[in-house]
């Protein structure tokens, strides 16, 4: 029926399973209604999850415990935080926009959700394989720079208002790199649909999968796309429309309760759709990165990978400073943009040096290998020595409040 | 005309009727959205997959922004509550049939139209293309208007940032918009 093994294609057999047993006429409903639950189920789990595990992690990071009281080791610390955003007071602005402000969390939480149709989590393992999942992905995200206009103009708070614009102007700047930096992969797998992209990741040449982030323009444009998505998830260092120092906390300042929850479960939720389709893009999806790890089950290695970048995620949170709002669209248009049509270039010459052109497997390989290599590199340094130029670093100075 | 399609085309015809009647610019510009949304629904309900996501990535992640930048930034959203219908209101109405009637004639006597008429074998033959092959007939049959397009997008582009550009140096240099100085950048 299904390629791989029992363990790998137990969801998948179980799905069938329990849609076999249901009446005829029901079965669409029965297998649509399935997988959106599972979604759901399982982000929201995994979001209840890494919410713990960031607190953790950052405690760890600062020198400090983090949550340690409910549970053992503070595990439960989540189900605690859901009982507090359920019964604390639904507080609206007299002045705000009831019903936009009302909308604006489940619009928000509602596009996210839609983005994970397409992600393949395991073999066989796609709510929806569309021919054009990657442009679906993209599509549907756009609607959350609107969902978060929508929360920070019904406010009718300028701090809101100066968070959304902000979150605005900078999602739009890093979605070009975003969609830029994919483009590459697109190019030269030859195909939108997400699944497939994969299937073309998880073929193995000796022991090696060929996974795109082995390339050196794959190596580059995962580095350049996971930095846009930093950006397009606004999360630290890109956390400036939420800036807690300067305007409070951006865009949800007037939210509380259960529909403050919803933002951070939308914010999270889309850090894990994002990675998931870097890792769909460049990271081969679920296939294992040697042949001889393919008995681990697909989904396993999903996961893994995922929790592995959520990890990076909160390294990144925990290590770097916030940049200012100046350097944060000089980056974006100075460097990303550049770099991301440069890793495009790169593609193009790795897909014409075949083996025909640079000689036979081993040192053609390395051959092709260096020279794509090296037209990402030099543009490189050219780039940062010409953006670096005119850049005084002189010895800071402190003065203290007294 | 099933189920899906119903609700598509109450939702985007709704949207486009609170786009006209809403009092405050900013709703209506989110209605306005609803409606782009519901088109790309019934597009993708159609099986135009690439015209569906095009218009929802255009439309709802673009147009959309841009319209609640202008409101927001020319203070459009709260002026003129009273004034729903205008008399340039007339004119408008007359425009917007003209381009209905030449749509509507546009779609009548094109041949896919024709085609239909002709008998139901012609009807199950729409055309199905793939994003593939757009891209195919994109990159090679119509490589050089695309090009061309994309020549006088960007001139228009850096027309525009010229524009901008001049006006603040004049105007104000201490503009807040305005390109940041040397010492604070990057």
């Amino acid at each position: 029926m299904v390629a791989g093994g029992a363990a790998d294609q137990v969801f998948v057999n179980l799905d069938h399973w329990i849609v076999g047993h249901t009446p005829v006429p029901l079965q669409t409903l029965v297998s649509i209604v399935i997988s959106i639950a599972t979604i759901i189920v399982v982000f929201a789990g995994l979001f209840a999850l890494t919410t713990v595990f960031e607190r953790k992690g950052l405690g760890r990071i600062q020198n400090r415990y983090g949550p340690n009281r409910v549970g053992p080791c503070g595990v439960f610390q989540p189900l605690a935080d859901a009982v507090k955003s359920l019964t604390k007071e639904d507080v609206v602005p007299r002045s705000a926009d009831h019903v936009v402000h009302y909308l604006a969390p489940l619009v928000l939480v509602g596009v996210v959700f839609l983005t994970y149709a397409v992600l393949p989590v395991g073999r066989n393992m796609t709510a929806v394989n569309l021919d054009a999942g990657v442009l679906f992905f993209f599509a549907v995200g756009a609607g959350t720079e609107l969902a978060i206009f929508m929360a920070g103009w019904s406010s009718h708070n300028k701090y809101s208002l100066l968070g959304a614009m902000r979150a605005i102007a900078q999602m739009i700047s890093y979605e070009i790199p975003l969609i830029l930096s994919s483009v590459a992969v697109i190019m030269t797998a030859g195909t939108l649909s997400t699944v497939a992209i994969v299937e073309k990741q998880a073929r193995y040449s000796s022991t090696l999968a060929h996974w795109y982030v082995f390339t050196p323009w794959g190596l580059a444009g995962f580095i350049l796309f996971m930095i846009a998505a930093t950006a397009e998830t606004n999360r630290s260092p890109f956390d400036l429309p939420e800036g807690e120092s300067e305007i409070i906390a951006g865009y949800f300042i007037e939210y509380s309760g259960f529909k403050f929850a919803l933002f951070f479960l939308a914010e999270y939720l889309e850090m894990f759709a994002v990675s998931g389709l870097g890792i769909t893009l460049f990271l081969g999806g679920w296939s294992a990165p040697f042949s001889f790890l393919t008995w681990i089950p697909s989904w396993i290695w999903f996961f893994g990978k995922l929790l592995t970048l959520i990890f990076a995620f909160i390294w990144v949170r925990g290590t770097l400073p916030r940049l200012r709002m100046d350097q944060l669209m000089n980056f974006a248009w100075k460097f990303m943009l550049p770099m991301t049509l440069i890793v495009i270039l790169s593609a193009g010459i790795w897909h014409f040096l075949t083996a025909a052109v640079v000689g036979p497997k081993p040192l053609g390989a390395v051959i092709r290998w260096l020279v794509c290599a090296l037209v990402i590199f030099a543009p490189f340094i050219t780039l940062a020595r010409t953006l670096e130029r005119g850049r005084k670093i002189e010895k800071r100075t402190y003065r203290f409040a007294e | 005309m099933t189920l899906a399609f119903l609700i598509l085309a109450v939702l985007t015809v709704a949207g486009g009727v609170a786009a006209m009647t809403l009092r405050r610019l900013v709703h209506c510009a989110l209605a306005l959205t609803v409606a782009f949304a519901g088109l790309a629904a019934l597009y993708l309900n159609l099986g135009a997959e690439f015209a569906g996501l095009a218009q929802l990535l255009v439309y709802v992640g673009a147009i959309a922004i841009l319209i609640v930048f202008a409101i927001l930034l020319t203070h459009g959203g709260e002026s003129d509550p009273e004034k729903v219908f205008s008399p340039a209101g007339i004119a408008g109405g007359v425009i917007a049939l003209a381009v209905f009637a030449v749509l509507g004639w546009a779609v009548t006597t094109s041949s896919v139209a024709h085609g239909w008429g002709a008998g139901a074998a012609a009807q199950t033959s729409a055309p199905q293309t793939s994003v593939r092959e757009i891209g195919l007939t994109l990159m090679q049959r119509y490589v050089l208007p695309l090009e061309v397009i994309a020549l006088m997008l960007t001139a228009a582009m850096i027309g525009a940032v010229i524009l901008a550009w001049r006006e603040k140096r004049s105007v104000d240099p201490g503009a807040p918009s305005a390109p940041p100085s040397p010492e604070l950048r990057v």
